[in-house]
């Protein structure tokens, strides 16, 4: 037993960071570090050149364009972005559709998207939850009705992330209402630009509309754009939500954070004469949170090794999701009570690239309340970290 | 990366296995627990002849190789089984200072009588106020020509009631919180001056407060050289405090696999209590917490096993045994809450392992000294 890696494995480590170094660009850096967000122009940008290096798609078979790298590979490939601060590919075409496509797509619906997706020619959204269909996803109601060569689609979709940047749409629609309500769903794909698709903002928490709904009026949509075949779509979509689990646990980023947390800790004055580092209550906290951070690490790493060896994975990425987590908005808890009176202003603008203004600081310590506000989606996301313990319950637990 | 497990550790882990199905159900534990010694003599001899008693130690010291990832695959087992045999005491924590600091013939004989199983050990090594600093020593040593006079009271003497040697910590020189000025003393049992107060542990184990009243020995009990034994003592114990930590992820994964069959039989309100979301998550809960906690011992075992430093060693335990733990009290508690009143009572298995994981917590420090041991580091 040992988590060394290989001479190879460090060699390919050390390639992964030099290209970082060189090729992720300083701008993009620069906002990164100081919580300024990303453009659209900025994503795509980063991801071409991901894609001019070969390395947009880790996941993905080498006969669509993937990388072909070992589950180590990928692992220290993420590992490198997370802790450059580097992101990761917007997931919605790479890791969510793009799999449903090459496992259940046709041959000429594979020619026609996963080339675009792999050179971010095309930006995708996932068009899954609805108003009354959350956790309940199976409940959902959008329709889709044949009429000819097309469907006629009906309904809204919500939290949409990034929506409004998106040219396509995923969807889960319902083609038949008479079945039990997991058999009569289908998996369609619609272009953005066809009329009757109305995108309306929802600005969250923190000032800013990362999710949209996105509403379906009487939406024609060309039968051929239907994955595999009508009223399969639910265990299309099921294989989708355990297909892509790498870096659920988000590692990286948590040990980046971590750093910034001890360095913020060092920076804060106390009132009294020292600085908040010297705090017993936040050392105790933080080398829990520390601590928490290696157990996650290596429960990640035993999963690893486990798909290395070609076992399917398993619950084990509940785990990491309800753990990953909690971890990363106790940190985002942290670095607000650091911040203190810095994170009252509620100036969003602020850290939009285009504002011209003096930013409020010091630091980014007016990110954190904003930022507090708008992890509070990680555990509600991608299956609340409730449907994950469902999913314990009754995978492992046998409950 | 490897996680897998070598031959032995596989051999290890079915061995122990078997052993625990044929002769080590709660009534045989039960029946072992009440007896004069409160161990078995006869599978003490079984643990020698598997090889078992050899895992802590190297090959050259007639070992099977001492890494701390086959101690923890032994550890997890013996964990499960809530096994009373003081593994611990002999061959881990008396074990691992003697072939640290004994030499030639003498260490020949000490680690043999421990691997062929013929002698039992204890270490003496905490006092009453020390808790869990190692270097808070007040048990004296006094040299006097070729002999040395011990004084002093020591805690919570683990295996002391059946020990035929004593490994005690006493102290040469220096003020009583001095890292230097330590040494270890290999003390018959039997000597004059000493008595013991014996008691069962909670966890139904045996132990005993050891008093030493003007207790002679020759200098040449006195391993390794005078004053430097603190060294050792750390190695040692943080060695044990990785096996305590790998005993407890067994324990608490018996912990959880018998709250979840409970739930799964107890009927209230016409239905299994399982069925219960209130109860699901919570178990759910318990299932992440032993998970974490298996993660975090197998970091610390190979963290042991590695070149890393001296500190990043003993970093690793703390942050181990801190966050082992924190599930202890999660799954320990928990596991009782939904059994109710059947948990609280001596006729069930799961209050006895609760018991267990509850003195493991404190062993060697508890979760709260570690986090400031980490944190220090």
């Amino acid at each position: 037993m040992n988590a060394d890696f290989t001479s190879e494995e460090l060699a390919f480590q050390q390639e992964v960071r030099e290209f970082l170094a060189t090729e992720f660009p300083a701008d993009l850096k620069d906002k990164v570090d100081n919580n300024i967000r990303l453009t659209k122009d900025d994503m795509v940008r980063w991801q071409k050149i991901l894609f001019a290096k070969g390395w947009a798609a880790p996941s993905w078979p080498e006969e669509y364009g993937g990388t072909g790298w070992t589950h180590t590979q990928r692992h220290i490939f993420a590992t490198e972005m997370g802790l450059y601060g580097a992101p990761e590919p917007i997931p919605f075409g790479m890791k969510m559709v793009a799999p449903v496509i090459m496992a259940y797509g046709s041959e000429e619906q594979k020619q026609r998207f996963l080339p675009d997706i792999l050179a971010s020619n095309v930006w995708w959204c996932q068009g899954y939850s609805e108003p009354n269909a959350g956790s309940d996803l199976a409940s959902l109601k959008t329709s889709a009705v044949r009429d000819g060569d097309h469907y006629v689609v009906n309904g809204s979709k919500t939290w949409n992330t990034l929506g409004q940047y998106a040219d396509w749409i995923f969807c889960l629609v319902r083609t038949d209402n008479t079945a039990k309500k997991q058999e009569g769903i289908s998996f369609l794909l619609i272009d953005m630009k066809t009329p009757g698709i109305t995108v309306k903002p929802i600005v969250l928490l923190d000032g800013f509309p990362e999710v949209n709904e996105v509403f379906f009026d009487d939406v024609r949509v060309p039968a051929e754009n239907l994955i595999g075949e009508e009223n399969k779509g639910w265990t299309y979509a099921k294989v989708l939500l355990t297909h892509e689990r790498t870096n659920i646990a988000g590692v990286p980023r948590s040990k980046r954070r971590l750093d910034a947390l001890k360095r913020l800790a060092e920076e804060t004055e106390d009132g009294f004469g020292k600085t908040m580092a010297d705090n017993p209550s936040i050392q105790q906290r933080i080398a829990e949170m520390e601590i928490e951070l290696q157990a996650l690490e290596y429960s990640e790493l035993r999963s690893l090794a486990a798909l290395s060896v070609g076992k399917a994975p398993g619950p084990e990425s509940s785990i990491l999701k309800i753990v990953g987590t909690e971890l990363a908005q106790a940190m985002d808890e942290m670095f607000l009570e650091l911040s203190g009176y810095s994170s009252l202003p509620f100036v969003p603008e602020q850290f939009e690239a285009e504002f011209e203004g003096e930013r409020l600081g010091p630091g980014s310590t007016n990110a954190a309340a904003l930022t507090y506000f708008n992890n509070r989606k990680l555990s509600i996301f991608g299956g609340s970290n409730e449907i994950q313990r469902n999913i314990i319950c009754k995978a492992v637990l046998g409950l | 990366m490897d996680f897998s497990y070598t031959e032995v550790q596989q051999m290890l882990q079915d061995q122990v296995q078997k052993f625990v199905h044929k002769s080590y159900d709660f009534d045989s534990r039960n029946s072992i627990v009440a007896s004069e010694k409160g161990f078995s003599a006869e599978h003490w001899q079984l643990f020698a002849e598997l090889g078992w008693l050899a895992v802590p130690f190297t090959e050259e010291d007639g070992g099977l190789g001492g890494s701390a990832v086959d101690l923890m695959v032994i550890m997890e087992e013996f964990g499960k089984a809530n096994l009373v045999e003081p593994y611990l005491a002999t061959a881990v924590l008396s074990g691992c200072l003697v072939a640290q600091l004994a030499e030639g013939e003498t260490k020949e004989a000490l680690l043999g009588g421990i691997i062929g199983g013929e002698s039992q050990f204890a270490c003496a090594y905490a006092e009453p106020g020390s808790r869990f600093n190692l270097a808070s020593v007040t048990s004296s040593a006094t040299t006097s020509g070729d002999q040395v006079t011990i004084n002093g009271n020591k805690t919570a003497v683990e295996n002391a009631p059946n020990a035929d040697k004593l490994v005690v910590i006493a102290r040469e020189s220096g003020d009583r919180f001095a890292s230097s000025g330590i040494s270890a003393f290999l003390v018959d049992a039997g000597t004059e001056g000493i008595s013991m107060r014996s008691y069962a542990t909670v966890d139904g184990k045996r132990a005993a407060e050891v008093s030493f009243n003007n207790v002679v020995v020759p200098v040449n009990a006195r391993l390794g050289a005078a004053g430097e034994a603190l060294p050792a003592l750390r190695v040692a114990v943080d060695r044990a405090t990785l096996a305590v930590s790998a005993e407890a992820v067994g324990a608490l994964e018996a912990l959880l696999q018998k709250t979840v069959e409970y739930s799964k039989t107890r009927k209230q309100f016409g239905t299994p209590i399982g069925s219960f979301q209130a109860l699901q998550h919570r178990m759910a809960d318990m299932f992440v917490q032993c998970q974490m906690a298996r993660s975090i011992v197998i970091m610390a075992a190979m963290s042991l096993d590695s070149a890393d430093s001296a500190q990043q060693k003993t970093r690793a335990v703390s942050a181990a045994k801190s966050r082992v733990g924190k599930a202890i009290k999660l799954v320990g508690q928990e596991a009782i809450q939904i059994h109710g009143g059947i948990g609280m009572t001596e006729e069930l298995d799961v209050g006895h392992l609760f018991k267990r994981v509850t003195a493991l917590d404190l062993l060697f420090g508890d979760e709260e000294f570690h986090l400031q041991r980490f944190a220090s580091l």
